[in-house]
């Protein structure tokens, strides 16, 4: 495979719904084993991270109260949120058109942070409304 | 029964993960905190920090709040909803979907789809700030951690979550 359909496929995967890596895994897999790829090569990927987490779990179950475990999960949690804060500013950076786009992210924002309104309805209007927008967009070029 | 009502929940939520797991985060807390109250707003941010520090994809915070509720079939039952509908999809529909590469209507919605994931993330990032109980000195940790990220790109993640953790036992958070 070379970097370019590489790339292709990430794309595609990246704005498709579900974990993008495990998408990435099923396709790469299909390519190059069939049936059989497209199983074992995110079941490969996830075997061991999945063992992991479950034992960082026991951990957690068996010391969570600890204040000194209480206290470094929340500075892990606060350089989380700062990685995410980071990932959606770099998302934004990379939309082009902002003032057609920006609001759809403010609106976003606005329904599920503050409305708590459900994901599958956002993401229906956004989708037809946003997508909207894009089509006539790519329809001025 | 519980699992297979997490099984149904997280099944749903996967047909809606633009984004990728990082952009369900407020979702999964108001279906596991808010709806069903299986976690308290504390585990469920504990378990985003698990996850955020565990090698992997970040996908496995699902298997934590199985494993939470449910134990181990807690944790498959979720883990596997979250996977398995999707990659079903797009094993069937990859082929025809590459044959659309370029075209308009794909087009649009993959430009439409980039505002609301990034709507998401950052909403999943205030949900955690606030449910974490942040001090000032963690809300600084937050601005230094995005301010970092952002300036020194070739800076591995791993050590800000490090950094986090160390300044988090040391009490600034």
């Amino acid at each position: 495979m070379t970097g370019e359909e590489f790339n292709t496929l990430l794309g595609l995967c990246q704005f498709l719904p579900g974990p993008n890596v495990i998408n990435l895994a099923v396709v790469v897999g299909k390519r190059y084993q069939g049936v059989a790829g497209a199983v074992v090569a995110p079941f490969g990927l996830l075997a061991g991270p999945f063992v992991i987490v479950l034992l960082l779990a026991l951990l957690y179950d068996r010391y969570g109260n600890l204040p000194i475990a209480q206290a470094m999960l929340r500075g892990i949690a606060a350089a989380g949120c700062g990685l995410l804060f980071a990932m959606a500013w770099r998302m934004e950076m990379a939309i082009r058109d902002k003032p057609f786009f920006l609001p759809f992210t403010v609106l976003t924002v606005a329904t599920i942070a503050w409305l708590r309104w459900p994901l599958p309805a956002v993401m229906i209007a956004g989708l037809a409304l946003s997508g909207g927008v894009a089509w006539w967009r790519l329809g001025r070029k | 029964m519980i699992v297979g009502e997490l099984f149904l929940e997280f099944t749903l939520l996967a047909f809606v993960a633009f984004g990728g797991a990082t952009a369900l985060l407020p979702e999964m807390h108001r279906v596991v905190v808010e709806n069903h109250h299986w976690l308290d707003d504390t585990t469920f941010t504990h378990l985003y920090a698990i996850a955020q520090a565990a090698p992997g994809p970040n996908v496995l915070v699902v298997t934590l709040i199985g494993w939470e509720i449910a134990g181990l079939a807690g944790a498959l039952a979720a883990t596997l909803a979250m996977c398995l509908p999707m990659s079903v999809l797009i094993y069937l529909l990859i082929d025809r979907w590459q044959g659309f590469s370029g075209k308009r209507w794909q087009q649009a919605v993959s430009l439409g789809v980039a505002p609301l994931a990034v709507g998401l993330v950052f909403s999943g990032a205030m949900l955690i700030a606030t449910s974490a109980g942040l001090s000032p000195a963690g809300w600084i940790l937050v601005g230094a951690v995005v301010l970092a990220n952002l300036r020194f790109r070739e800076l591995h993640p791993l050590w800000l979550i490090a950094a986090g953790a160390i300044l988090g036992i040391g009490g600034f958070a």
